[in-house]
């Protein structure tokens, strides 16, 4: 991590958006290095543009000024080595949950016989075997989701790039889901950056919670937690979990004095 | 108790419930999934028959006010006189060889009409300069009945079949071509990130993400390019056409000979319905994908 280059490392970027006349600062030079095999989450009110950098990490858009470089390189555009996991599945509504698997296989040109292998392979790391043929009108979200989830899995990103991948869904769903995401991310330990504008879903995941201000976006304030950590239920009622919690909570609602929690709809709640 | 290393931390975060609790938010699954779909089948079909019992009592209504008015002294053949002038004409082979003909027209420019939109309508979505070169053309003729241009049509092509399916063509193409060129341009712009973020290329995008996508669109275009084929088919057969079931209702009308109308109209109007019950069907195995509301 010392001499060896960021994983990602966003430098100095600036976005910024024509709205009819004026225009709309999404992202006031931003700048966050994330080491390689690092879980990052970015948390903050709606507007701080956290859907903007993940975008710009994904290639899907281009900064203003500055640079986005993942292993060195900068972002010109999509790649299958960066996985993009979206708020709305973005499921092929047309394909069964394994050809929606094999999507990404397919374009990487992915003989067949491997392809039905590592389909198979990420179907069931899912728990989504018995659906393998299913359509995803007939999957309930968090099924959606792991679906999507697989997908992105296939080509063998060495980054997850997630977008409130579980925004959508209920609260019992979601820690089901947060759960076995961690499963899986600790037998790999890809890069994820995590986007969420639930704090408690940012703290329970993160080895790193980046918290982001609105109206310039912008890094706010950032939050480590002790990699040493085991994440279970214990860890989510304990008075450590909490205290983090209280801490990200601050940042992100008492922004410089002013509650940022009334410029935006939020579903999370303090307990 | 500590957090920390309650379960020996190894690698990574070790959570509790390692056994796979993954389908357990699954709205479906289980045993009970079998029985609801049966039951809803059953419940499907049950609607279905009793919507086709409805179906039949409306006919067998519609059926008998027509002849309570013919009998009333309206100036409307009776039932058993279209059946019976049905009888006659299907006898001599008159209707077989009108309907074969008015079909082979309809589907020809039919056929012809969507082969050309889908194309087009295609490439107007995808390429904003085609979009602005094609569609003030489009707009221009769609604003034009079909039977407008009938005398130009016959100006230039003659008086054989070309000018008949040449506005039968153009009618199911216009209806087409806007209907696919909808489709493109509504293709939801994350369907088409989530495939450049796994490595497909325009190209890929285009054949895997847009044309699906768009099939909807497009099956819609041609049952409505369907039945502007069918009500274009009787106004291309004014054009010294030979036999025909336009033709022969247009003819019918100089002898005011009320049944074989009625057998041109009905005939015209059940060929039509079944096509567009073929396409439905088509319809429906292609888009079965798609969440109904």
């Amino acid at each position: 991590m010392t001499s060896k280059p960021a994983k990602i490392s966003v430098q100095g970027v600036t976005k910024t958006f024509a709205l009819g006349r004026e225009a709309f600062t999404a992202l006031d030079d931003v700048s966050i290095d994330i080491a390689d095999h690092e879980f990052v989450t970015v948390v903050g009110p709606s507007g701080c543009g956290k859907s903007t950098l993940m975008n710009i990490l994904a290639g899907l858009e281009t900064p203003t000024s500055g640079r986005a470089l993942v292993d060195g390189v900068p972002v010109s555009g999509p790649g299958p080595e960066r996985g993009v996991i979206f708020q709305q599945y973005a499921l092929f509504p047309w394909l069964t949950v394994r050809q929606n698997v094999e999507f990404g296989l397919r374009t990487t040109g992915v003989p067949k016989q491997e392809r039905r292998a590592r389909a198979e392979h990420f179907i069931e790391l899912v728990g989504l075997e018995a659906f393998a043929d299913a359509l995803p009108k007939t999957l309930s979200g968090g099924m959606r989701q792991r679906c999507a989830i697989a997908r992105a899995y296939s080509v063998d990103p060495s980054i997850l790039l997630m977008d409130e991948p579980f925004g959508a869904l209920d609260a019992l769903t979601r820690v089901k889901l947060q759960e076995q995401l961690l499963r899986t991310w600790s037998r790999d330990r890809r890069t994820v950056l995590f986007i969420t504008h639930d704090v408690d879903e940012a703290v329970f995941l993160a080895n790193r919670v980046v918290v982001m201000a609105a109206r310039p976006g912008r890094v706010y304030d950032v939050v480590e937690v002790d990699p040493a950590v085991v994440r279970d239920e214990a860890f989510r009622l304990s008075p450590e979990f909490a205290a983090l919690r209280n801490r990200v909570w601050r940042s992100v609602y008492h922004q410089e004095g002013r509650t940022a929690a009334l410029s935006g709809s939020r579903t999370d709640t303090p307990s | 108790m500590s957090v920390l290393d309650k379960r020996g931390a190894g690698p990574g975060h070790p959570l509790p419930g390692q056994s796979s609790d993954a389908l357990d938010d699954t709205a479906p699954g289980g045993t009970g999934q079998g029985a609801g779909r049966t039951t809803r089948t059953r419940q499907r079909t049950g609607r279905r028959g009793l919507t086709l019992a409805l179906n039949a009592v409306s006919v067998a209504l519609g059926i008998a006010v027509w002849w309570l008015l013919a009998s009333a002294g309206f100036k409307l053949p009776t039932p058993p006189e279209v059946v019976s002038r049905a009888r006659t004409l299907i006898g001599d082979g008159t209707l077989g060889t009108d309907a074969l003909a008015s079909l082979t027209r309809v589907l020809i420019g039919f056929a012809l009409g969507t082969a050309v939109a889908i194309p087009v309508g295609f490439l107007m979505g995808w390429y904003g300069i085609l979009r602005g070169l094609i569609e003030p053309w489009i707009q221009f003729f769609r604003t034009i009945p079909p039977l407008a241009i009938l005398p130009l049509a016959v100006v230039a092509m003659g008086i054989d079949e070309t000018p008949k399916i040449f506005v039968i063509f153009l009618a199911a193409f216009l209806a087409c071509v806007i209907s696919t060129f909808q489709g493109v341009v509504s293709v939801d712009r994350t369907l088409i990130n989530a495939a450049r973020v796994l490595g497909a290329k325009d190209l890929t995008i285009f054949a895997r993400v847009v044309v699906p996508a768009s099939t909807p669109f497009i099956l819609v275009g041609m049952r409505v390019g369907l039945g502007s084929a069918w009500a274009t088919l009787v106004a291309a057969e004014l054009i010294a056409a030979q036999e025909g079931l336009g033709y022969r209702m247009q003819n019918a009308q100089l002898y005011y000979d009320l049944p074989t109308i009625f057998v041109g109209l009905i005939s015209i109007g059940i060929l039509g319905l079944l096509m567009d019950r073929i396409l439905l069907l088509a319809e429906r195995r292609l888009t079965r994908w798609q969440e109904r509301r």
